[in-house]
């Protein structure tokens, strides 16, 4: 059928190496109908390099393992289909720059679960038993698409903030992580608010918030289509704005908490 | 030998799906120091992957549901081989396993009232599952995960180390259960990233691996899903039932060639999508079963009335379970009337609004625009067959997920055998790994605090582990007789399993073609003996899948030899030869053990082979249970003996064993 018929060798060039270096190697591998750069370095495997390291999973967009740099833009193997190549295109595969080479195309993410484990978390509300909770699909449906996230890291991985620059690692959880706190903020029944921590405050003073300046990068690169930066960060930074600078939104807040407690 | 790096743990859980996750949580939470080991990175188990819900009669959209109609389902999809008490515990516990998890902070879709919304699924009565649109294993897995990282907040704040209590090893393999004389010592692992030994000493282990579709060509399944649990426990001496079940998951991806068999969730059929052959004609009403004769709608008009109203109209067959639904496409494919790339059209478009589509079925829609340029909002998809799930696994105890014969040794979710019986429910597997994984480890933890001696695995064990996972670097051959022979490729090889139990033990089974398998298996087996490796320990693919071949290879032949043996057809195991279901079957459960010799010896006959089977009866069903039944319906079910003692008022007694030596005559 066409599978047959339609394929071709394609040029693939791509990073080996591990922490000590390496460089980019240039292969000759075939091509057929339908399929994503992830089949491609599959092929490489099973044929020219059966040690060519590389992450993946599902295959189907959902795990969020096979993230690397396809021609330079961060994006994930299974969902990057041949076609959007020309035929005679070099097609450049690299491991994910803003962590550090494992070898060829694995990096180390542990930045991102250590991230993790910063971001307090979900607060049970006292008094509601399982079974109890009640909620809106109108106010659940707000965090609901941030936890579309499959945690892919390619929003962490394109993000300026980090990518050259491991001096801010320490004090900046990254797109993804901010917009973790954004989710617990909006999560309906989270009570966090009545133990004092006030997510949003921690998002500017302990996160760094403050870092992003809303250049929408990690909006592009989601292969979720959240809208990062749009729904997360920049209500998260204006009601850190408000909290911090606004006297009036900050006496407000204080007694609306309290008649919550009360 | 270098100095091998030993820990010790309370409990070790081998697998961070939803079964080991669970399990691991609640070891946690009874005071046991635990750790999880997974190969992938903590996050990205298969169960990620599960699509359309998790199954509990919370009874949200429709009252009447409760535990009793779920058990009756389930049994009646497992076409009662399933083990009656773990259905009954999963049925009772599913809807407290759901609701926990908001309380940790799980966000699931919601009814108009504020409860969690609940749809409907092939074989389930009543809207049943809990879902987030078509991402609901996402749900479960991100749930599971950051409730671990928040006691893992705890243990911080209060011993000052994340890792204090419950650690998890990402990116590790196990290939060895150590054992103490008989009982579980811990695990030998290895570390992908470095290729580095360790050993986790543990006197309760939780096997919480997955599946094992691996071995098939077209499946639904990533590759982690090598059998490993399976291959394990059968190592560590514990035995295996209900292999010849697998699950062929009716709607898979065909094309195109590179995403053949990624699924096609059951909710599109949910919630309306409708099967149609190339004539344009809705096929499943011309297969509908006599089992499932008065469940079923007869007309396309009554079926499409169901949606709207459940109470008076049947429901459509395009929800029968999986296994009916499997083999009718199967059917229309071979009788001409597929789509142009082998499958049959499922279409939702010309039955929902782009917009409704686009909100109930995101990943559909996304996927299908995605890897095939199909816009399911305008257009059918086509679909056939993929091997998606194993009903068989290891025989635990229904109670405490204990495995057979091997103290200190446990089993959860998609490993664990008996629950589904030969056919799983959609829905029913996340309702499973929640109320299993929860059951194994809290036993795994109560049977660690039980044990005043802490085990030692012998160094000679740790020795025949090391050396066992290093061949493939010396493949050439380790004796004189394949001195100097080339080393085999292990993808190769995984190639051409994958081919030969996709042909010759795939949706249809034959004899002849399940003999040609066992004979490719053990030609396979002594070739794989020397599977080499290019390159070193350091995150090498092509070692950790030589390593995963012996699992791949000693699950395909259980799944092989026990098809075999079963003449006939029920559930997911389907004869050409023994095309019905037999009543005698029902309470035989076939047996795989290791045979004597193990792994290490080759297979001279390939008749022999690695495993011993042995058949064993099913306890008879607990008669409250029953009673939940009409007579006549368990009549198409129950041997004549069963329904005599089911009527007899002195009680389950032990009919004698149905016998099954002339199976052949009950055409």
């Amino acid at each position: 059928m066409s599978a047959q018929s339609d394929a071709y060798k394609a040029h693939f060039r791509v990073w080996r190496g591990d922490a000590d270096g390496g460089g980019l190697e240039d292969f000759r591998v075939e091509v057929n109908d339908g399929e994503v750069v992830l089949d491609i370095i599959h092929r490489l495997q099973a044929t020219q390099v059966p040690d060519l390291a590389v992450r993946w999973n599902c295959k189907a967009g959902k795990c969020g393992s096979c993230s690397a740099e396809i021609n330079g833009r961060p994006r994930l193997m299974c969902m990057t289909r041949m076609s959007v190549f020309e035929r005679d295109e070099t097609v450049t595969v690299t491991p994910m720059r803003t962590f550090p080479v494992v070898r060829d195309l694995v990096t180390d993410v542990s930045f991102n679960y250590a991230k993790a484990r910063e971001i307090p978390s979900f607060v049970p509300p006292p008094g509601l038993a399982p079974g109890e909770y009640r909620m809106q699909q109108e106010d659940v449906g707000r965090s609901q698409e941030f936890r579309k996230c499959i945690e892919c890291f390619l929003c962490q991985d394109t993000c300026h903030v980090v990518r050259d620059h491991e001096e801010n690692k320490t004090a900046f959880a990254g797109p993804r992580f901010l917009m973790r706190i954004a989710e617990l903020d909006m999560h309906p029944l989270d009570a966090a608010p009545d133990t004092g921590l006030d997510r949003k405050r921690t998002a500017q003073e302990n996160h760094g918030l403050g870092h992003c300046n809303i250049t929408k990068c990690c909006t592009e690169v989601c292969p979720e289509h959240i809208r990062i930066t749009d729904n997360a960060l920049i209500p998260l930074k204006e009601r850190s704005v408000d909290r911090k600078y606004d006297p009036l939104v900050w006496l407000g807040s204080k007694i609306r908490r309290r008649n919550r407690t009360d | 030998m270098t100095q091998l790096d030993r820990q010790e743990w309370d409990v070790v859980v081998v697998g961070a799906g939803g079964a080991g996750l669970r399990a691991a949580i609640e070891a946690r939470e009874q005071g046991m120091r635990t750790a999880v080991i997974c190969k992938s990175l903590f996050g990205k188990a298969h169960t990620v992957m599960a699509e359309g819900g998790i199954a509990a009669s919370m009874g949200n959209v429709n009252e009447g549901d409760n535990w009793q109609v779920h058990f009756r389902d389930t049994m009646r999809g497992g076409k009662f081989l399933n083990h009656w008490r773990m259905a009954e515990l999963h049925a009772r516990e599913a809807p407290q396993r759901v609701w926990e998890l908001e309380t940790w902070g799980a966000l699931f879709d919601r009814t108009p009232d504020g409860r969690i919304s609940q749809r409907n699924f092939g074989g389930h009565e009543y809207p049943r599952l809990a879902h987030v649109g078509d991402r609901t294993g996402l749900e479960l897995i991100r749930t599971l995960q950051q409730k671990i990282v928040s006691l893992q907040q705890e243990d911080e704040r209060e011993l000052g180390a994340y890792d204090a209590r419950l650690k998890v090893f990402q990116e590790c393999t196990v290939t060895r259960v150590l054992k103490d004389e008989n009982r579980v010592a811990g695990a030998f692992c290895y570390e992908r990233e470095s290729g580095r030994f360790f050993v986790l000493q543990a006197p309760s282990v939780v096997l919480a691996t997955g599946g094992i579709g691996k071995s098939f060509k077209v499946t639904s399944n990533s590759w982690e899903y090598t059998g490993d649990g399976h291959a394990l426990a059968l190592l560590a001496g514990a035995p295996l039932i209900n292999m010849e079940f697998v699950q062929f998951h009716p709607t898979g991806m065909v094309w195109p060639p590179s995403v053949k068999g990624i699924l096609v969730t059951e909710s599109v059929r949910g919630d309306g999508g409708v099967l149609r052959n190339s004539d344009g004609k809705r096929f499943m009403f011309d297969y509908i079963p006599d089992v499932f004769k008065e469940k079923y709608a007869q007309s396309e008009a009554e079926g499409d009335r169901w949606y709207e109203d459940p109470d008076h109209n049947r429901r459509p067959p395009e929800l029968l379970p999986r296994d009916e639904v499997a083999r009718a496409i199967n059917a229309e494919v071979k009788a001409g009337r597929g789509s142009p790339h082998g499958g049959v059209f499922l279409d939702v478009s010309t039955r929902m609004p782009a917009e409704v589509i686009r909100r109930r079925l995101p990943s559909m829609h996304h996927q299908f625009k995605e890897l095939a340029d199909v816009d399911i909002t305008a257009e059918a998809m086509e679909v056939g067959p993929t091997c998606h799930y194993v009903m068989g696994g290891v025989e635990v105890d229904p109670d405490t997920a204990a495995a057979t014969g091997v103290p200190g040794l446990f089993a959860a979710g998609e490993v664990a055998g008996g629950m589904h019986g030969s056919n799983r429910l959609g829905g029913n597997s996340l309702s499973d790994l929640l109320v299993f994984g929860r059951r194994a480890g809290l036993y795994a933890a109560e049977y660690a605090r039980s044990r005043t001696v802490r085990p030692t695995a012998d160094p000679l064990q740790l020795d025949a582990a090391e050396a066992e996972a290093l061949r493939p670097f010396s493949a050439e051959g380790p004796d004189a007789q394949h001195a100097g022979r080339p080393a085999e490729n292990p993808y190769t090889l995984h190639q051409e399993l994958q081919q030969s139990m996709n042909d010759l033990v795939g949706i249809i089974r034959r004899q002849g073609e399940m003999e040609e398998a066992l004979e490719r298996l053990a030609d396979l087996r002594v070739r794989a003996r020397r599977a080499g490796v290019e390159g070193h320990r350091q995150y090498n693919p092509g070692w950790h899948l030589a390593i995963d071949l012996r699992n791949m290879l000693l699950v395909s032949e259980c799944v092989a030899r026990a098809a075999l043996e079963r003449r006939e057809s029920r559930g997911g195991h389907t004869r050409d030869d023994y095309p019905e279901m037999d009543r005698r079957w029902r309470r035989i459960n076939l047996v795989c053990e290791l045979a004597d010799g193990g792994p290490d010896s080759p297979p001279q006959d390939p008749a022999t082979g690695q495993i011993r089977l042995t058949r064993r009866e099913t306890p008879p069903i607990r008669p409250d249970l029953l009673e939940l039944f009409e007579r006549d319906e368990l009549a198409k079910y129950l041997a004549e003996e069963e329904l005599a003692a089911e009527a007899a008022p002195s009680g389950p007694g032990a009919p004698a064993a149905g016998t099954t030596d002339d199976e052949e005559t009950s055409r």
